[in-house]
């Protein structure tokens, strides 16, 4: 009787295969055994995050320390939201600059970087092909390298100290074009052909036809996007408090010392589990669209 | 007659649609469409690049007109600042650890997740990717890496009796490093894992029927022969995505060891440009630091891109 479950969970866990290629039970233990351990040094972490944000103060001060809690509480939120309420500029107002700015971020880019991606995907035109290795170069050197001339020339723009100074920025996020491309290039030459057919320019081929085919795409896109713009706090480019992003907020709670121990906690998990609950709702999409992340030659 | 004339008009319309111009003209559609990502891309990553390169050369404070004085930014860098080049040697050796070997883990946790399959396969991939986009999560490692004998790690080598006295792993010398490196590689699980396992999945399954056909015999014969060439484009993409990040190293130096750290010990380029750039305001030389920074990626992923590109060939 137990082995029929375990042979059920086993092909339930595994892919199940007609004929198990080249696996070998020895091989199979190994690398499960390998997993779990890694697993668990990669998660215990979080999981310790989890429960600081869940203990009462004297367990946070608790020498030695648990990982787990005892006596989980939701003080810490409380605290937090204590803490929030009576700040210098309404936490409402932070929490909007963080919707402007992602919410910003993520619609602007999707719309540009999509359609820079449609002539570089499906159209043969001169400079294309030198316009997509600068986006590639773009993506083989981080953001720290341009930051102090960055910053220069947000200031002659003008745009500094506004919302703009970040949005802008983000809408030319090197991966996000490169894997948009990448995407739509897969879409069958044939659904633009019989677009053209029946009279649609290139503008009503790109909204009608190549969008609703890529949201995978544009969700991953867009989640990317989110995860680089939750991170930011403003930095030198939002001077004015009132405009700084909910992000500036938590880490002033984060760093308050002994006194907002419990809060801090509580900011610490929720900075984490955001980006990750999204990541979890989406995550079909995105590693559909990595599929095609690929550089070919 | 008749037909070379004809001739002779075809060749000037194929000449003509051949030019530039025409060409230009064609696609104006397509150009309409590129204009607002490409301006972008211009004002924010090609002007910084070339700005950093230009100001490299300036002695400039933001408040006066930048000054030309020659390569001098970068002989005092190579010649005479000491803690450049101790960020630049730390920034080395994380790169030349963290880079490879979170390549490699990226690789094999992918490969290992995708003899799994539903609810089980989508919980490992969150897990292992859940530490790269946790936000500031990693000031976690303060607890476990705490100086006294309650710091989580301590207590638990003092426990089980492999050390006597509580090690300072974050203002040791010694110990800066390798747990600069511990901590990550917990992070390093990103973009390029993601791409990884998206990139198995694509990978032809009649490959592997043919391939046990012809004699490979078991996994690692299959993962070396037959999967690892039909993913060379994801892994190109990997590369690009890990050696970028072992080279930014920043954050987590500057969170958990301080800025600067004992010693500088866990001082890297990034913070030495953050330093300059962010602190002091010499804008030249925190430019000459980034045009160095810049030139170290880009060659090290062109280097690493066309090492790749032999595989399999």
């Amino acid at each position: 009787m137990k082995e029929i479950t375990f042979k059920k969970l086993k092909k339930r866990l595994f892919k199940p295969k007609e004929k198990q290629l080249n696996r070998s039970m020895a091989g199979n233990t190994l690398l499960f055994t390998l997993m779990v351990f890694c697993g668990i040094a990669m998660i215990m972490p979080l999981v310790m995050v989890v429960n600081n944000s869940l203990k009462p103060l004297d367990e946070l001060f608790q020498f030695p320390p648990k990982i787990f809690v005892k006596n989980p509480t939701l003080e810490n939120f409380s605290d937090l939201f204590v803490v929030m309420s009576d700040s210098w500029v309404p936490f409402s107002r932070y929490i909007l600059n963080t919707i402007i700015l992602t919410g910003g971020g993520m619609v602007g880019h999707v719309i540009v970087a999509s359609l820079a991606a449609y002539p570089l995907a499906k159209n043969k035109f001169p400079g294309q092909k030198v316009l997509f290795h600068m986006v590639i170069l773009s993506m083989m050197f981080s953001w720290t390298v341009t930051q102090t001339p960055q910053f220069m020339i947000i200031t002659w723009l003008g745009i500094n100290n506004t919302y703009w100074a970040l949005i802008l920025p983000a809408f030319s996020f090197g991966m996000g074009l490169f894997l948009m491309k990448q995407f739509m290039e897969q879409l069958p030459d044939s659904l633009i052909e019989s677009a053209r057919l029946d009279g649609a320019n290139e503008w009503q081929t790109f909204w009608k036809i190549i969008m609703p085919n890529v949201k995978p795409a544009w969700l991953t896109l867009a989640i990317f996007q989110f995860q680089q713009m939750w991170a930011n706090t403003g930095g030198t480019f939002l001077r004015d408090e009132q405009l700084r992003p909910m992000q500036h907020a938590l880490f002033q709670v984060e760093a308050g010392g002994v006194a907002r121990a419990g809060a801090a906690a509580a900011v610490t998990l929720i900075i984490a589990a955001v980006p990750i609950t999204f990541f979890l709702i989406c995550q079909r999409n995105i590693l559909e669209t990595m599929t095609s992340s690929g550089i070919k030659e | 007659m008749e037909q070379v004339k004809a001739k002779a008009d075809a060749l000037a319309i194929a000449k003509k649609q051949a030019t530039l111009r025409y060409q230009i003209k064609k696609n104006k559609a397509s150009y309409m469409m590129l204009a607002p990502y490409f301006t972008l891309f211009f004002f924010f990553t090609v002007l910084p690049v070339v700005m950093s390169v230009g100001l490299s050369f300036t002695f400039y404070n933001m408040l006066e007109m930048p000054q030309f004085i020659g390569w001098r930014n970068y002989i005092k860098l190579f010649l005479e600042d000491d803690i450049f080049l101790k960020s630049l040697k730390n920034t080395l050796i994380l790169a030349l650890v963290t880079g490879p070997v979170s390549y490699f883990m990226c690789l094999l946790f992918a490969w290992i997740i995708n003899e799994f399959k539903g609810w089980l396969r989508a919980f490992l991939t969150l897990i292992f990717y859940a530490p790269s986009i946790s936000g500031n999560a990693y000031i976690v490692w303060r607890l476990i890496l705490s100086a006294d004998r309650y710091g989580y790690l301590n207590g638990f080598l003092i426990e089980w009796d492999i050390i006597a006295e509580p090690i300072q792993w974050l203002v040791t010398p010694t110990w800066i490093m390798p747990a600069l490196i511990v901590v990550q590689l917990w992070l390093s699980l990103g973009t390029g894992f993601l791409a990884f396992i998206a990139g198995l999945q694509t990978v032809d399954k009649t490959l592997y029927e043919a391939a046990a056909i012809d004699g490979i015999k078991n996994r690692w014969q299959e993962l070396w022969y037959v999967t690892l060439p039909s993913m060379k484009p994801q892994l190109m993409f990997g590369a690009i995505m890990q050696i970028t990040n072992a080279f930014a190293i920043a954050d987590v130096s500057i969170q958990l060891m301080g800025n600067p750290s004992v010693n500088y010990e866990g001082s890297t380029v990034v913070t030495h440009l953050l330093d300059y750039g962010t602190v002091r305001f010499e804008m030249g030389y925190a430019s000459a630091i980034a045009t160095v920074l810049f030139f170290l990626m880009l060659g090290t992923n062109l280097i690493v891109q066309k090492m790749l590109r032999r595989v399999g060939t």
